[in-house]
């Protein structure tokens, strides 16, 4: 059953078309992989599924409430049910990383302090962080920040985990314990994952399925060998990792041919 | 002609969008402020209120004190020298008594606070905006008008007038300095006139005005902060302007009020 349908969803910005009558089914439990190269997308697609902006049409439905249409206090119900790790972690700077992680549960949950302080750090020791909570995010590292961040995202026990380039500006160990920290949280909250990521090596450790997104279309939604395997140009190039040709282009061409000829170049 | 009448027309409604965007912030401000309040409120919010109240109010006490003291003596001296003329140096205690408090305290309070707390604000909001903390805060189902705004909003609400009070205080103070060193005019004798020529309607205008600028003040500071888009440098420019609009905004209320207070008054 799907807990994420996305339906005919387009989003134009001044005119321009960024996304292009998607559709999608997410179902529980699965890890979704939306897969992209810079400006396919990707991220227009992600602020649609989490409601942060309202597309020009089509739907966004997530256990079963349209995010699009729905009334505020339908999308703050769901958006309990979803725990979000952006890119830049987005922790709040004034607040420590326990005070980070505490937030939604002191929030929007009538616990005890005892047992939010236990939660908390429960949240943090599942992501290596025990005995950081009394830091600053100034005062963590990137890779720590990004955890602490998944830590934030677990608070509530969310249905849905997102993670917005979880390996971006990581090396390449830090990427992998992140990578190993989806799918160990997956494995123990068992919950429904959605990763957006151009990190092929990421992407095809943790994926369910991925969905290859170009130029605001779907080339394909599959497995991870259906990707694998297909044939489609686009994501050849992609997963071959060909350069596009810029420099040889008939228009860059001519207009360096066109330069090279003018008189002020060849008097 | 025709191009210019368009350009008069399109800055037309850019100011309207503007008043608009500050309309519907005070609206949304205002039905949040209740979260904010002691009690009935949200504990956290109204912590994070005093906290603003400190930042906002106290932390700003000694410059506005300093400023006021200056602008006293300014304003007795610059009196003192023309009223000595005809005989009518008492009046110097009148004039700074009911100027401090009808206009000058909570104009210059208003201009401090401005400088100082506006710019904060709008900067502080301005990089949440950046660094994704506000689409954190919607993702986490928080209403960042209530759990940004509305703090602010309270701290400044309360904070303001007693500035003002303490700038008029100290403009007054001024007053006797500039009194006792041309005459030898004891404090309790200047108390006692100074409360014979103020009667209590200056003291409330003079607050009612302080209140307003309060609003006004963090009203712009926020709708720049969230306004912001791009980078750094999108905060710098906000800073700026979320000074400068409000510093105009303060005075052109300001005279709106004192138009009021003007023509309501008895002559």
């Amino acid at each position: 059953m799907s807990i994420i349908s996305v339906r005919n969803l387009v989003v134009e910005y001044a005119g321009r078309r960024v996304l292009d009558g998607l559709n999608l089914e997410i179902e529980a439990g699965e890890t979704m992989v939306l897969l992209g190269g810079s400006g396919a997308g990707k991220t227009t697609l992600l602020r649609n599924l989490l409601g942060l902006e309202r597309p020009q049409s089509g739907s966004v439905v997530i256990k079963e409430v349209d995010i699009t249409r729905c009334s505020p206090a339908e999308l703050k119900r769901v958006r309990r049910s979803i725990g979000v790790s952006f890119q830049s972690a987005a922790l709040f700077n004034s607040l420590t990383v326990e005070e980070n992680v505490a937030l939604a549960l002191r929030e929007h949950t009538s616990l005890a302090p005892s047992i939010i302080e236990l939660d908390v750090w429960m949240k943090l020791a599942a992501v290596g962080l025990a005995d950081f909570g009394k830091l600053y995010p100034q005062e963590l590292s990137g890779g720590m920040r990004k955890r602490a961040s998944v830590a934030r995202a677990l608070a509530l026990d969310p249905e849905i985990l997102v993670f917005d380039e979880p390996s971006a500006g990581l090396d390449p160990i830090v990427a992998a314990e992140l990578d190993d920290l989806i799918l160990f949280s997956k494995r123990v909250f068992q919950m429904t994952v959605v990763v957006v990521t151009h990190e092929l090596a990421s992407a095809f450790r943790i994926a369910d399925r991925i969905a290859m997104l170009y130029q605001g279309s779907f080339l394909a939604v599959g497995t991870k060998d259906e990707i694998r395997a297909s044939q489609n140009p686009h994501i050849r190039q992609f997963l071959d990792r060909v350069p596009d040709t810029i420099a040889t282009a008939h228009v860059v061409e001519s207009f360096f041919e066109k330069y090279l000829s003018s008189p002020e170049v060849t008097p | 002609m025709a191009k210019f009448i368009e350009s008069v027309g399109r800055d037309t409604l850019k100011r309207l969008e503007y008043v608009g965007g500050l309309s519907i912030g005070l609206w949304a401000a205002v039905r949040a402020l209740r979260t904010a309040l002691p009690v009935t409120g949200n504990r956290y919010r109204w912590k994070a209120s005093i906290v603003q109240m400190l930042q906002i109010g106290v932390e700003a006490t000694p410059m506005v004190g300093l400023m006021a003291l200056c602008c006293g003596f300014i304003l007795a001296m610059q009196g003192g020298s023309e009223l000595r003329r005809y005989g009518a140096l008492s009046l110097v205690i009148d004039l700074v008594a009911i100027g401090f408090t009808r206009e000058i305290g909570p104009l210059l309070t208003a201009i401090a606070v401005s400088g100082r707390s506006g710019s904060a604000i709008s900067a502080e909001i301005g990089t949440m905006v950046v660094t994704e903390e506000i689409d954190t805060l919607k993702v986490m189902a928080f209403e960042p008008v209530e759990f940004v705004m509305a703090p602010k909003l309270l701290g400044a609400l309360i904070a303001v007038p007693c500035l003002t009070v303490v700038c008029n205080v100290c403009g007054i103070f001024a007053g006797w300095i500039y009194m006792f060193f041309s005459t030898h005019l004891g404090l309790k004798l200047y108390l006692r006139e100074v409360l014979d020529s103020l009667v209590l309607r200056d003291v409330v205008s003079g607050l009612i005005k302080s209140i307003a600028f309060a609003a006004i003040i963090v009203l712009v500071g926020c709708l720049e902060g969230f306004r912001v888009r791009g980078g750094p440098e999108a905060v710098g420019r906000s800073t700026t302007a979320a000074v400068v609009k409000s510093t105009f905004l303060v005075i052109v209320a300001d005279m709106f009020f004192t138009a009021i207070f003007y023509f309501t008054g008895k002559h």
